[in-house]
C-alpha cells in the first residue's frame, strides 16, 4: 500500500510538470475571459501594475533565459515545486494524526 | 480569471478580504477532519497539479480563451475544505508570477476558492445523490465532477459582477458586463468540467481510495479477509 501510494503521487507530481513545463508552451497566448470581457467594456484601464511584476519570474517566464520555451517551462516547473512545497508543508501541518479513524474528534490533541 | 488590483475599490478589496480569511480560517479547521497520512500529500499534490492545469490558456471564442480555475477539482479529489486551501496556495505562489494582484488577493480567493469550491462541490454532490444506485457510481462522479466544475465558472464571474456593482472602479451598464462575463465564462466552464471530469475519472479509475468525492455517500462494501500468509 504505501510503495502504491508513493508510486501514483509520483505520477501524479510528474503529470503536473509535464503539464506546466512543456506542455503550456501551447497554451493560448489570447486574453482570458476577464481580460477579454473588461477590454471591450472598458474597464481594462484600471489595471494597475502589478506589484511583483518585476519579480525574477513575472508573467511565467524565467528572467534572463532568453529562450522563450526553457524560460516558461521552468517557470512552471518552478512554480509546481513551489506550490507543492507550500502546499505540502500546509497539508502536513493541518492533518489528523489519529490514523485511521474517521469519526475521530477533530482538534481533540493538544498537539501541534 | 485572476483580477489585478484597480478593478475594485478599497472598501470591496478589503471586504473581500475579511471574508476570504475568514474562509480560510474555517477551512483551516475543516481540513483537519478531511486529510491523514494518506490524503495529505495528495492534497498538496493537487495544488501543484491546479497549478500546471491554470498554465493552459484553451481558445474559446475569437481571440478569447480561458483556463482551468480547480476549485471544483481540488474539492472532489481532497474535500471541499481542502480544497479552498488548495485553491488559495495556488494563487498566493501565482502572485509571485504577477499573476492575480496583491490587493486583489482576496477578490480572486472569494471568487475561484470560496465560490469555486461552494458550487462546483455543491453541484457534485447534488448529482451524485441524485444518481440512481442501479448506474455504476464511478460514471456518476464523473458526470457530477463535470456539472459541478462547469456550474462553478458562471457562478465565480457573477460574484464578480456583483462585487463590481458594489465597488468596481469603473462607472459601466452593470446589464452589458454581466452577459458578457456570463457568455464567455459558460464557454470556460465547458472546458473546466472535461478536465475536471478527465482528472477526477482518471484518478477514480486508479485510486478511488483516495477519491474524497467517492467517499460518504453509500460507502463501497469492502471485503475484508485475514491477510493470508502470503510471500
Amino acid at each position: 500500500m504505501k510503495t502504491a501510494n508513493r508510486r501514483f503521487l509520483l505520477a501524479f507530481l510528474l503529470v503536473a510538470l509535464v503539464v506546466a513545463g512543456v506542455l503550456s508552451y501551447y497554451a493560448s497566448g489570447d486574453p482570458d475571459g476577464l481580460t477579454k470581457v473588461a477590454e471591450d467594456k472598458g474597464f481594462a484601464a484600471q489595471e494597475k501594475e502589478h506589484a511583483l511584476s518585476d519579480s525574477p519570474v513575472s508573467d511565467y517566464g524565467v528572467k534572463g533565459v532568453e529562450n522563450e520555451r526553457l524560460s516558461g517551462g521552468l517557470a512552471g516547473v518552478l512554480g509546481v515545486g513551489l506550490t507543492a512545497a507550500v502546499g505540502g508543508g500546509l497539508f502536513w501541518l493541518v492533518h489528523r494524526r489519529d490514523g485511521r479513524d474517521e469519526k475521530a474528534p477533530a482538534g481533540a490533541s493538544a498537539e501541534r | 480569471m485572476h483580477v489585478p488590483d484597480g478593478f475594485f475599490d478599497a472598501p470591496v478589496s478589503v471586504g473581500a478580504g475579511v471574508v476570504a480569511a475568514a474562509g480560510i480560517a474555517v477551512c483551516l479547521r475543516g481540513a483537519r477532519r478531511e486529510l491523514d497520512d494518506r490524503t495529505a500529500p495528495l492534497a498538496g499534490l493537487s495544488a501543484a497539479f491546479v497549478f500546471a492545469a491554470q498554465m493552459i490558456n484553451f481558445p474559446v471564442a475569437a481571440g478569447t480563451s480561458g483556463h482551468l480555475m480547480g476549485g471544483a477539482l481540488a474539492a472532489i479529489l481532497v474535500g471541499p475544505y481542502a480544497g479552498v486551501l488548495c485553491i488559495s496556495v495556488v494563487l498566493l505562489v501565482q502572485m509571485l508570477f504577477a499573476d492575480g494582484g496583491v490587493t486583489a488577493y482576496g477578490i480572486n480567493v472569494t471568487l475561484m476558492a470560496l465560490t469555486g469550491v461552494l458550487v462546483g462541490y455543491g453541484v457534485f454532490r447534488l448529482v451524485t445523490r441524485l444518481w440512481p444506485a442501479s448506474a455504476p457510481r464511478r460514471t456518476g462522479v464523473t458526470v457530477g465532477s463535470f456539472l459541478g466544475a462547469l456550474a462553478s465558472v458562471p457562478a465565480s464571474a457573477l460574484v464578480f459582477v456583483a462585487l463590481f456593482a458594489l465597488g468596481g472602479t469603473a462607472d459601466l451598464p452593470l446589464g452589458a458586463v454581466l452577459t458578457a462575463m456570463l457568455g464567455v465564462h459558460v464557454l470556460i466552464g465547458i472546458g473546466e468540467g472535461v478536465i475536471t471530469a478527465l482528472t477526477v475519472g482518471t484518478v477514480a479509475a486508479v485510486r478511488p481510495d483516495l477519491v474524497h468525492g467517492l467517499r460518504g455517500q453509500a460507502a463501497p462494501l469492502e471485503i475484508r479477509t485475514p491477510e493470508p500468509a502470503e510471500a
